[in-house]
């Protein structure tokens, strides 16, 4: 086990590094040029050379990237072109923010998508499971930000239950553990649930519908297992799978924000790479993005490292 | 015979799901305690249904199930909950025919034994581990200690089948269902099988309902043989009587099927056709169209099954008449 763990780490090593490549090199093919973002449009010759040797712009780009990437492992992202700030400190206050909308996302929507899941599964061509798939397709085909708008209309505007924008009152963007700071995750985690919910629910009701026909389930109950013994089976079966699908889930949300982050105003890395790109804050973009991308980097790894602790077939090999 | 173990009285099994089918048809069957019925028939001739009836197994929702089930005493049929769940496994316990599709993969298989143990007796789970040890050693697995601890997919297909039938016999059944429990395995495996089932079944003095369609393991094991065809029970009786002397011609067919010494070079004769539609069954003798004796009350009268002593028989035109075994 510790041996495929370390081999699963070193796999991840040039993930990792490509999606540094990908990362810095993408943003060079955007269109737009960092350099209006800061210098005024009649900004004379000298002034323009200036600031492109200031931040390292006039340096051929396999340079800039052997540069940045230096910096990068040391934990220096650069600054910010924008409000001069460190990248660094910017990407990560926004990281926790996000951080605990995708974990109260995730953690409804993989919860709820499990029960509604496994109700259908278990009642498969019954009413309830056509109940659960109807929730589940609408919640995949709906759109977020739509969703995001409708319910702020309803418990914001029309009952006024849950503030509308920020991650707490004035506008603060540091979390504390109250009631008010709570009241503001409402509607945003509501709304980034739902996505999940509906892809958990269909996966998991696949799973367990088809797990019901398997012959060792047969075998369970002729064994006389009573029904929350078979369940336990049929749970520790399906968890790998669900596992897999749920960390890809958590990924996109950690990054898959941006429109709802934005339609209500929360500080998060979604809402900061729309700024970036908006600002052509190339360094501020390149750190958001590359810590993103860990992100999904690390979840896999996380994935595959507890997907053979559950299913002894799985990996080793 | 006093009261027997097994006692199947007129018992009717119809799928009513997205396809209709009848899989049994007035099944009637007796079994005394110690006794090893083989159930002897082609594919889909209703005798894995009879196994999966005697268990509840089947769908409730799908299947519409008639007639009287008696086992030890217990009515099957209107058995619930906690009682069901101790019926199964502790009074009739089953082994399957595919050791590697029956075991929960992501559970080893001391596991297995041991939470089975453990759903039917009182006991704590050191207890119950030492007696799926103790199991594990007397189905003659080497290294039980070792394979204890071992996935179903690491053990090789004689393994698992010896292991699902330390399982079966964990909770000490007295009866013992085993669907075609060899056929998933080669040849060599298969008797070291066979052998074992009947040694344990004469150690325990369990009953044994073994479904095949290899006579050769029947006559291996058995005392009686039942021949199924189309969810009935054709033919039944000791297991010399019914090989040496055949009376129903389907019977006789399935003998005259099987590869032995005495039609080596000889062409295999074939019963002729293939078995009926479950969900349309011919309204006379379900053999009829591949009978070569069918005559026309054959193919408007089902043949009611007649019982003399320890032989019973479903047939218009019997090859020879039921007698009194000598």
């Amino acid at each position: 086990m510790f041996a495929y763990i370390i081999k699963r780490l070193i796999y991840a090593i040039p993930i990792a590094l490509s999606v540094t490549v990908v990362s810095f090199v993408l943003v060079y093919l955007a269109p737009g040029d960092p350099l209006n973002a800061i210098a005024p449009a009649d900004a004379p010759e000298e002034v323009i050379v200036a600031l492109k040797s200031a931040y390292g712009l006039d340096k051929p780009v396999p340079v800039q990237y052997g540069l940045w990437l230096l910096r990068a492992v040391q934990g220096d992202l650069g600054t910010s072109i924008a409000s001069g700030r460190a990248v660094t400190a910017e990407v990560l206050s926004a990281v926790s923010n996000t951080l605990l909308l995708a974990g109260m996302a995730a953690l409804g929507g993989v919860l709820i998508g499990c029960i509604l899941g496994a109700l259908a599964g278990y009642r498969h061509g019954t009413w309830i499971d056509r109940v659960a798939t109807v929730i589940s397709v609408i919640g995949v085909s709906i759109p977020h930000y739509w969703l995001g708008l409708v319910l702020t209309i309803v418990f914001s505007i029309w009952l006024p239950w849950f503030p509308a924008m920020g991650a707490g009152p004035g506008g603060s963007s540091e979390w504390l553990w109250d009631v008010e700071h709570l009241r503001h995750l409402v509607l945003p985690a509501l709304t980034l649930s739902v996505i999940p919910m509906g892809i958990i629910t269909r996966t998991v009701r696949a799973l367990v519908a088809d797990m019901l026909e398997q012959e060792f389930v047969t075998a369970l109950r002729a064994r006389g297992l009573s029904g929350v013994a078979v369940f336990r089976h049929i749970a520790k079966n399906t968890a790998p799978t669900v596992l897999a699908v749920a960390g890809l889930q958590i990924g996109y949300l950690m990054g898959g924000s941006i429109l709802v982050e934005t339609v209500f105003a929360w500080p998060g890395t979604g809402f900061l790479l729309n700024t970036a790109i908006f600002q052509r804050d190339i360094p501020l973009l390149q750190g958001t993005i590359l810590v993103l991308c860990m992100f999904f980097v690390v979840l896999n790894l996380l994935v595959d490292i507890l997907q053979p602790l559950i299913d002894p077939r799985m990996g080793r090999g | 015979m006093t009261t027997p173990l097994v006692s199947l009285q007129d018992l009717s099994v119809q799928f009513c799901g997205s396809r209709k089918a009848s899989a049994l048809n007035a099944v009637n069957l007796e079994l005394g305690a110690g006794e090893v019925l083989a159930l002897l028939g082609e594919s889909g001739s209703g005798k894995s249904v009879t196994l999966r009836t005697l268990l509840r197994l089947h769908p409730e929702r799908t299947t519409k199930i008639q007639g009287r089930m008696q086992v030890d005493g217990q009515d099957v049929l209107a058995l619930k909950g906690r009682a069901l769940d101790l019926y199964r496994g502790g009074t009739v316990s089953m082994v399957f025919q595919e050791p590697g599709l029956a075991f929960d993969p992501v559970y080893t298989i001391g596991q297995q034994i041991t939470e089975s143990i453990r759903a039917h007796a009182a006991i704590d789970e050191a207890a119950a581990r030492a007696q799926a040890l103790q199991m594990l050693e007397r189905v003659q697995i080497p290294q039980a200690k070792r394979r204890f601890d071992a996935y179903p997919h690491e053990l090789s297909g004689g393994m698992r089948q010896r292991a699902m039938i330390a399982l079966a016999l964990a909770c000490q059944p007295k009866l013992l269902l085993a669907d075609e429990p060899t056929t998933a395995l080669d040849a060599t495996v298969q008797i070291q099988i066979l052998l074992l089932l009947r040694e344990l079944q004469r150690e325990t003095g369990m009953s044994v309902i073994f479904v095949t369609h290899d006579i050769g393991a029947a006559v291996e094991v058995a005392d009686r043989i039942a021949v199924m065809y189309a969810g009935r029970v054709v033919e039944q009786g000791p297991v010399g009587e019914i090989v040496r002397r055949p009376r129903h011609p389907y019977t006789a067919g399935l003998l005259a099927a099987t590869v032995g010494t005495e039609n080596r070079g000889q062409p295999l004769l074939a019963v002729p056709g293939s078995p009926p539609d479950l969900a349309a069954l011919p309204p006379g003798c379900s053999f009829a169209p591949r009978c070569a004796q069918a005559s026309e009350r054959c193919r408007r009268e089902v043949p009611p099954l007649q019982t003399l002593g320890q032989q019973a028989l479903a047939c218009w035109h019997p090859i020879l008449p039921l007698a009194e075994a000598a």
